[in-house]
């Protein structure tokens, strides 16, 4: 095994005015380190004005997503020696605006999550001196794999739809309602539906399927978004054929 | 403020080509078109056999023209992507379950193959009875 490996990390400097562009970056190639200690080498050993987000280093956070060889990852999960001999490319998540170098900025993300409600809505004025809501095991399997996202952004950079319509509430906000909407606890399904009936809701999804791919958590969001159409194809059914008071 | 400080990337029209994953996903959008010419294939057919034997005899020489035989082959090898595609989606898009347990994925692809073998059956058995 080459004892190094280069990286080709891509640099902009929101005070400089010219396009992003690759800059190489030789990095210890050991068994154990990932592309973000790769990174790490760099801003401590190599060049202090990169700039990258991290933090938990163990998939956990979602802060370290980057587009590595092309294919959005989180850095702290993509192992070097499965690139050797390399050389890696290392790009922004792709489909972000880039705020400087490996920094995306995500304010777009910020301000759609809270159209969906990702919280737990109750008709009721139960309040937390009432006593908790129980729930089985039955019911919390039936959101869990919906609630294992950390928002690391990975499936907006894998999605074409968003990328080429950023009005689209995209991958992320849609499988988080539905975690809440499969909540034994919640009653907001109403409320969420009315969003994402929306053109840039559901129906902006053509059914690409990378967010799933790509998804480090299991997260299925594309699964998410087909059940939704479904849901909302259904309301759409009902609301055509029933009687307002057997719906 | 923040708009004017960053930098956003153009996306080629070519990014299609840019992954596997990508690629298939747009032939699987591009075999629709094959499915509604057959749909059109499909009503010339019928409107030919209305219009009595004569238009039924020009409509057979047409139908098997150097040209139409090569469209109904290339519309024909789409029809299956689409399916295969679109079969091996749907335990994703439907959840199912029975006496609350989760309906297995290759169950539900199998069933609809299942599904097709038995209407194309029943055409072949309508047509050539």
């Amino acid at each position: 095994m080459a004892d190094s490996i280069t990286l080709r990390v891509t640099r902009w400097r929101p005070d400089k005015n010219t396009p992003p562009g690759p800059q190489e970056y030789d990095v210890p190639l050991r068994k154990e380190w990932t592309v973000l200690d790769g990174l790490n080498h760099i801003k401590d050993e190599l060049d202090q004005t990169l700039a990258f987000r991290w933090s938990c280093r163990m998939g956990i956070c979602g802060s370290c997503g980057m587009n590595v060889n092309g294919e959005p990852r989180l850095s702290c999960g993509a192992f070097l020696t499965d690139y050797a001999p390399g050389p890696v490319d290392v790009e922004p998540l792709a489909n972000f605006p880039i705020a400087r170098d490996l920094v995306v900025d995500m304010s777009d993300f910020m301000e759609k999550l809270p159209r969906v409600k990702p919280w737990i809505i109750r008709d009721d004025d139960v309040t937390e001196i009432d006593g908790e809501y129980l729930q089985t095991p039955e019911e919390l399997d039936a959101y869990k794999q919906f609630s294992m996202c950390i928002n690391c952004m990975l499936c907006y950079a894998a999605c074409p739809v968003y990328g080429l319509d950023p009005t689209f509430i995209g991958p992320a906000a849609i499988a988080l309602a539905e975690r809440y909407d499969l909540d034994s606890r919640d009653q907001g399904a109403r409320e969420r539906l009315d969003v994402l009936i929306e053109h840039e809701g559901v129906w902006g999804c053509t059914f690409v399927g990378e967010c799933t791919r790509v998804c480090p958590k299991h997260v299925d969001p594309a699964g998410a978004i087909q059940r939704y159409k479904l849901k909302a194809a259904q309301e759409n059914v009902k609301a055509f054929l029933l009687p307002r008071g057997m719906r | 403020m923040s708009q004017d400080l960053t930098y956003r990337r153009p996306i080629s029209t070519w990014w299609w080509l840019r992954k596997r994953t990508y690629f298939v996903f747009v032939m699987r959008e591009l075999s629709s078109l094959f499915v509604a010419w057959f749909v059109f294939f499909l009503l010339l057919l019928i409107r030919a056999v209305s219009r009595g034997e004569a238009a039924y005899e020009d409509f057979l020489d047409w139908a098997s023209s150097p040209l139409a035989v090569v469209v109904n082959v290339v519309a024909f090898v789409f029809i299956v992507v689409h399916t295969v595609t679109w079969f091996a989606v749907t335990p994703q898009a439907m959840a199912l379950q029975v006496r609350g347990r989760p309906v297995p994925a290759p169950l539900v692809i199998g069933a609809q193959y299942v599904g097709l073998a038995v209407v194309t059956a029943f055409v072949w058995w309508l047509v050539l009875r």
